[in-house]
């Protein structure tokens, strides 16, 4: 390797990601990070740190001149981008190019070729690349929209030339909608990215995405590593991914690969890229546009293929050829990825923020191409064994026995860390590999239950939610897959888990171990004595009493313990309001190393491997599991039947609050106490995530107090002003 | 024979009905339980035995003659809790209200002499209208009778109230003196006058929950030390809080076998405390990962949240935790924080239970309203709780132990025993900034020479080496390893034996 030190231009898990093969490389490593960054995890994994500023990533991370000083102050000959922040800025490349450092990644030509949406299919159309049907040219107005589109053919989708993320994208199924939709995707295309060029092209309905990998040398070689399937998404984020896709056969990959080759040669590119399709229910499949830049699901392709992309990126860069031909790339099983995110899935996905009270990933041995303290093979080859540990990798084989095999997890966070507003709020990725499809799931959805983060709000249920899906688990995806299956949002207590029973079992079996442990309270110290036989019986009621609980009310199973037969739980069969059991009994058989104080339940209940996430509450406990979050009271017999006269208290009426809807700082205040108010006034501006959200009354009144001061760190659901009542 | 067993079902039968059906339905309507339902949730399944359940009042006067209800409104007896002896009594609302008449009073006196004979908790399950005003004085004097006990029961036996509903005027004295308040919320009051007189004479307009509720109680006055959901959670948390405490003082506190292992390392830790020194953090995070499971039984949680106080396990036996809160006010000391945990250390000395003390102290609050409230004599109280207590005190310095404030917090000087202080620590007489200003007055007004003596102090004194040279901090500990240099502090300690000089009793600062 010609490189002696480089210089990650990222933070979180893909810089760690990135540090961990470089470190198998022997390369020495450089990091940057703002000031919020001092001591994070990709800061102590590097030899050499730089702070390049403040914690606002425009004038931290996307500082080309502080990331080139900081690759110079630092000694680094080569700067690895990852994705986000500066992966697809040309003018870095350029900079770096300038002051004599090398770019691991395409060259700046190819960047700007594609990072242009018209440009880019104008390219693709060149290349023979199939694009969907379309007019190749910004649209000079309504009128010129309207007949473009009628010669493109309904339905149609207008984009912004510039556009990403779903912004200044409007779907249109005639004549009216187009005019309309041209007129809000201009703006909003104005708004976003001060180019309000549009473009128009045919609308695929119920579309999946699939992806071609592509890695080029310098030396003329251009190879395709397979394909990608990423159509779970949320607004069009990525949340599921998998390699291979379930709809692609052995012809269709060669012809999209061919293609995607194509169009790399077409652009002189180098390195590892992403030629994204869409594709329709007929097989038909379109050019969406070419990243260009290492793309966040890049471990499945490694997974499946044995081969370490950042590995291969440093050796392009370093003028390497590749050293294998097409024919030896060979996809092998099946990988699959989720994307875990701090963020509320019952909040519109709000992004979350805090302090990462419990953060222990699932046990993982690793798979596929990224590799940790393995020997290092000078020149890995496809389905080699340069197969290693993921970040938080225990040691052992990717495919061998034990907890975590085949799971893979990249991460950057650790428990005590801090989930800044800054960033984006991707925490972990979530890799798990099989022989087939169904192995690699099984031990996506096991992985997921075990995943324990507290402190932050996190989107792992609605992960295990959508991973266990019917649909899903049948490969009968779409980009529509989360809108039609989850057309009302996600709740996370109206998801019913697999083995429902299970659950009540698992509560009722902690129950009887605390009440083990109480009962032997005024026990001589020393030795401890050996816990009690003594039956137990308990009533487990699951969901709430109380509307706010949202989970279809309260649920009673009656459920015994016998004292003699360990691990043996027995349950009656579920009753609506009466307690008494009419004899009819399930036995369920527990075994598990759980004890008192920990966060995860891990065992089986009647041979079934599962995981639980487990939080104190009120009389029992709160579980999650597989999607299903709830309330599990584990309560005696009596206190069950007295319990029914308690009165249900309502949580306090809050409707005469104005309440923080994410956690985020106070920046305004607009009205004092006093103050009369009409509906849609605005009331008080916080920010989060650099946003500046306008906080408005909504309906007349008079401010009776104001609850914080402007500067305040604020809670979500934290009261702002109290109104006074009507 | 027969007859007398047949008689004894009977009239067994019509106590326990206390005030009868229409009573008990207006009881649960009103979202409580009755007396004996109570005590069946607090007590291990049939293990409660009653006393004088056919005791009748004796007043004559105003029809009382004829109405007589055996038990006279309290149900008094023992049973266990997780298999250990505990006393207790229910006032029956559906009899006569509760009324306390001298009856009822005898009956509350008999459980509290047999428990304090026996040595076991006396649990108070309080639900009165108040003196039975038919009685007159002979209900004073047994409201009396109880207030004596009650003092004379402190220090010896815990006393545990748990006020369910009405306690107003001279009822709420017997509480007052026991050893924890807790209360329902909703359905419970304590008040010395009720709103009628207050507005009678001060001419505030106040409901019965505002002015002694169990959120005015546990969040305003510091009354109460815990405001719980309904009578189910209440009873059950009680359970759980009396595994805390020994039978009496003189019972060591129970152990509780644990598999959570002592030497649990917690790399967490090493980032819980900010870099900016001037950055709050939650301590309940510190709390929460040393102790057994993690269960920690917070008292007071609403009230003077400046410092945290409650129960907790180090490998498997009980202690007291005391610790500033630097997530409110900065974690400084003020009146009510000082008489929150000062009443909390000396009802840990009475019990063998030890203190566990963790610091990050600015100093005291300063402003009229804490010099007018008495916050000399306030503060004494906290200084002189830690100084008297015999038990063990392990004390751990997490950031800023400054001034007087370092001495009240367990420090080496009231007889900590062990003293630790992580690499964060800063033992100082105040902040590098405030020092500088004082020292150093002469070159006030040029901005970068005081900068630098700020910063020759930081390095001087905000660490935990000035402390450790002159053996006042035992051993600087990692914050990863806390838990297990807490226990291992804990159990060398479990021998401990410290006497204070002979004294009828000493002087607090009340």
């Amino acid at each position: 390797m010609s490189f002696e030190r480089i210089l990650i231009a990222n933070r979180g898990e893909i810089a760690c990601r990135i540090a961990r093969t470089a470190r198998r490389l022997g390369l020495s490593i450089a990091a940057i990070c703002s000031e919020a960054d001092e001591g994070a995890p990709h800061v102590r994994m590097a030899d050499a740190a730089v702070c390049v500023g403040p914690p606002p990533s425009a004038e931290s991370y996307l500082d080309v001149e502080a990331v080139v000083e900081a690759a110079r102050t630092t000694g680094a000959d080569a700067v690895h981008p990852g994705f986000g922040f500066l992966s697809e800025n040309a003018e870095f490349a350029e900079a770096l190019a300038a002051a004599g450092i090398a770019f691991i990644g395409p060259p700046p030509a190819a960047i700007r070729a594609m990072g242009d949406k018209i440009e880019s299919r104008r390219y693709a159309f060149d290349a023979g690349v199939d694009t969907v049907p379309g007019v190749d040219r910004a649209l000079a107005g309504v009128d010129e929209a309207v007949a473009a589109a009628r010669e493109v053919g309904y339905p149609v989708m207008l984009k912004a030339s510039a556009g990403g993320g779903g912004k200044g994208m409007r779907i249109a199924a005639g004549e009216d909608e187009v005019r309309e939709g041209f007129r809000s995707a201009t703006n909003e295309a104005l708004a976003s990215f001060g180019d309000g060029r549009i473009f128009v092209e045919r609308y695929v309905e119920r579309p999946r995405h699939i992806e071609i990998q592509v890695l080029a040398d310098r030396h003329g070689a251009v190879l395709h590593l397979g394909e990608r399937e990423c159509s779970v998404q949320r607004r069009h984020q990525k949340v599921l991914e998998e390699a291979p896709s379930p709809f692609v056969d052995a012809g269709m990959r060669e012809r999209m690969g061919a293609q995607a080759v194509a169009l790399a040669r077409a652009v002189g590119y180098e390195s590892a890229g992403t030629v994204e399709f869409i594709v329709g229910p007929d097989r038909r499949f379109y050019f969406l546009e070419m990243n260009t830049r290492l793309q966040v699901e890049h471990p499945v392709t490694e997974a499946v293929t044995g081969l370490d992309l950042v590995e291969w990126m440093i050796r392009i860069a370093a003028g390497e050829p590749l050293s294998f031909t097409q024919d030896e790339v060979r996809m092998d099983g099946w990988a699959m990825e989720a994307r875990v995110y701090a963020e509320d899935p019952e909040r519109d996905f709000l992004p979350a923020t805090g302090r990462l009270l419990r953060y222990r990933p699932p046990p993982a041995a690793g798979v596929g191409g990224a590799a940790d303290g393995a020997d290092g093979a000078d020149q890995p080859v496809p389905g080699g064994d340069s197969a290693g540990a993921g970040a938080s990798a225990a040691s052992g084989a990717p495919d061998g026995p034990g907890p975590g095999a085949g799971v893979r997890v990249d991460d950057g966070v650790e428990e005590g860390g801090e989930v800044a507003v800054w960033y984006d709020p991707m925490i972990a990725k979530l890799v798990t590999a099989g022989r087939d499809r169904d192995e690699a799931l099984d031990r996506l959805e096991l992985a997921l239950d075990r995943y324990t983060v507290r402190g932050v709000t996190t989107n792992l249920a609605f992960l295990a939610a959508l991973a266990r899906h019917p649909g899903f688990r049948a490969g009968d995806l779409s980009t529509a897959f989360i809108d039609e299956h989850f057309p009302d949002g996600f709740a996370a207590s109206r998801v019913i888990p697999p083995e429902p029973a299970h659950l009540v079992v698992v509560a009722a079996w902690m129950r009887r171990e605390i009440d083990r442990l109480n009962a032997a309270v005024g026990s001589p110290s020393g030795a401890w004595p050996a816990l009690d036989g003594a039956d137990r019986e308990y009533v487990v009621l699951v969901g709430g009493r109380s509307a706010a609980e949202n989970d279809g009310g309260e649920r009673a199973h009656p459920v015994s313990l016998p004292g003699g037969a360990e691990g043996v739980v027995e349950m009656g069969m579920e009753r609506e309001g009466e307690q008494e059991g009419d004899g009819e009994r399930a036995r369920y058989r527990v075994e598990t190393a759980w004890r008192p104080g920990l966060d995860c339940f891990e065992g089986t209940v009647n041979g079934t491997p599962l995981a639980v996430q487990v939080e104190r509450a009120r009389h029992g406990f709160r579980l999650t599991h597989a999607g299903h979050s709830a309330r599990y009271q584990v309560l005696s017999l009596r206190a069950a039947a007295l319990r029914a006269l308690m009165p249900v208290k309502r949580p306090p009426d809050l409707s005469r609050f104005l309440l923080s809807p994410m956690p985020g700082l106070l920046v305004r205040i607009a009205v004092g106490p006093g103050d009369r108010v009409k509906a849609g006034q605005e009331v008080a501006v916080v920010e989060a995530m650099k946003m500046e959200n306008l906080l408005r009354a909504e309906q007349d009144g008079t401010v009776a107090a104001v609850l914080a001061e402007p500067g305040a760190s604020l809670a979500v659901d934290q009261p702002i002003v109290e109104f006074e009542a009507p | 024979m027969q007859d007398i067993l047949r008689e004894l079902e009977r009239r067994r039968t019509a106590a326990r009905l206390g005030g009868g059906e229409k009573r008990i339905a207006a009881q649960h309507a009103k979202g409580k339980l009755t007396a004996r339902e109570r005590l069946e949730l607090l007590f291990d399944e049939g293990s409660f035995e009653e006393w004088d359940m056919f005791v009748e009042h004796d007043s004559h006067d105003f029809g009382m003659a004829r109405q007589r209800v055996p038990g006279d409104g309290v149900v008094i007896g023992h049973g266990l809790v997780n298999g250990r002896r505990v006393f207790a009594f229910s006032q029956d609302f559906t009899v006569f209200g509760g009324s306390l008449s001298a009856a009822h009073a005898r009956k509350i006196c008999k459980v509290m002499d047999q428990a304090m004979k026996v040595g076991a908790p006396v649990v108070g399950l309080n639900d009165s209208g108040g003196a039975r005003i038919q009685e007159g004085v002979a209900s004073l004097a047994g409201y009396a009778e109880v207030f004596q006990r009650n003092v004379l029961a402190s220090g010896v036996i815990p006393q545990v109230s748990l006020v369910m509903g009405p306690c107003a005027g001279g009822a709420v004295y017997s509480p007052a003196m026991t050893d924890f308040i807790f209360m329902v919320k909703d359905s419970s009051y304590m008040f010395v006058t009720g709103p009628d007189v207050v507005k009678t004479v001060t001419h505030e307009e106040v409901t019965q929950e505002e002015l002694g509720g169990a959120l005015t109680h546990s969040g305003r006055s510091g009354v109460a030390d815990l405001a719980f959901e309904d009578d189910v959670d209440a009873l059950l948390r009680v359970r759980e809080f009396l595994g805390y405490l020994p039978a009496s003082n003189r019972e060591a506190p129970p152990m509780r076998p644990t598999r959570d292992p002592d030497d649990r390392p917690e790399p967490a830790l090493d980032r819980l405390v900010p870099a900016n020194p001037n950055r709050p953090y939650d301590i309940h995070e510190l709390i929460s990962r040393v102790v057994d499971e993690g269960e920690f039984f917070e008292l007071q949680p609403d009230f003077a949240r400046n410092i945290v106080t409650g129960f907790a396990r180090f490998g498997g036996a009980p202690a007291g935790i005391v610790a500033n809160q630097p997530a409110v006010l900065a974690g400084c000391l003020d009146i009510d924080s000082s008489r929150k945990a000062a009443r909390f250390v000396r009802f840990c000395d009475c019990f063998h239970l030890p203190v566990v003390t963790f610091v990050d102290v600015p100093g005291f609050l300063p402003g009229t309203a804490q010099e007018y409230g008495g916050i000399i004599r306030h503060g004494a109280k906290l200084l002189f709780a830690y100084a008297e207590a015999t038990v063990p005190k392990v004390t751990l310095i997490t950031r800023k132990a400054y001034g007087g404030a370092y001495d009240v917090m367990s420090s080496k000087h009231l007889r900590g025993d062990v003293n630790y202080a992580w690499p964060s620590a800063e033992i100082a007489v105040m902040g590098p900034e405030g020092a500088v200003e004082i020292i150093f007055r002469a070159d006030r007004d040029d901005p970068e020479k005081m900068a630098a003596r700020t910063e020759e102090y930081r390095t001087k004194f905000a660490n935990p080496f000035v402390a450790g040279r002159l053996g006042f901090i035992d051993d600087v500990v990692l914050p990863r390893n806390t838990r297990r240099r807490l226990c291992g502090a804990l159990a060398m300690l479990r021998g401990k034996r410290l006497e204070n000089p002979w004294k009828k009793h000493d002087n607090i600062p009340l």
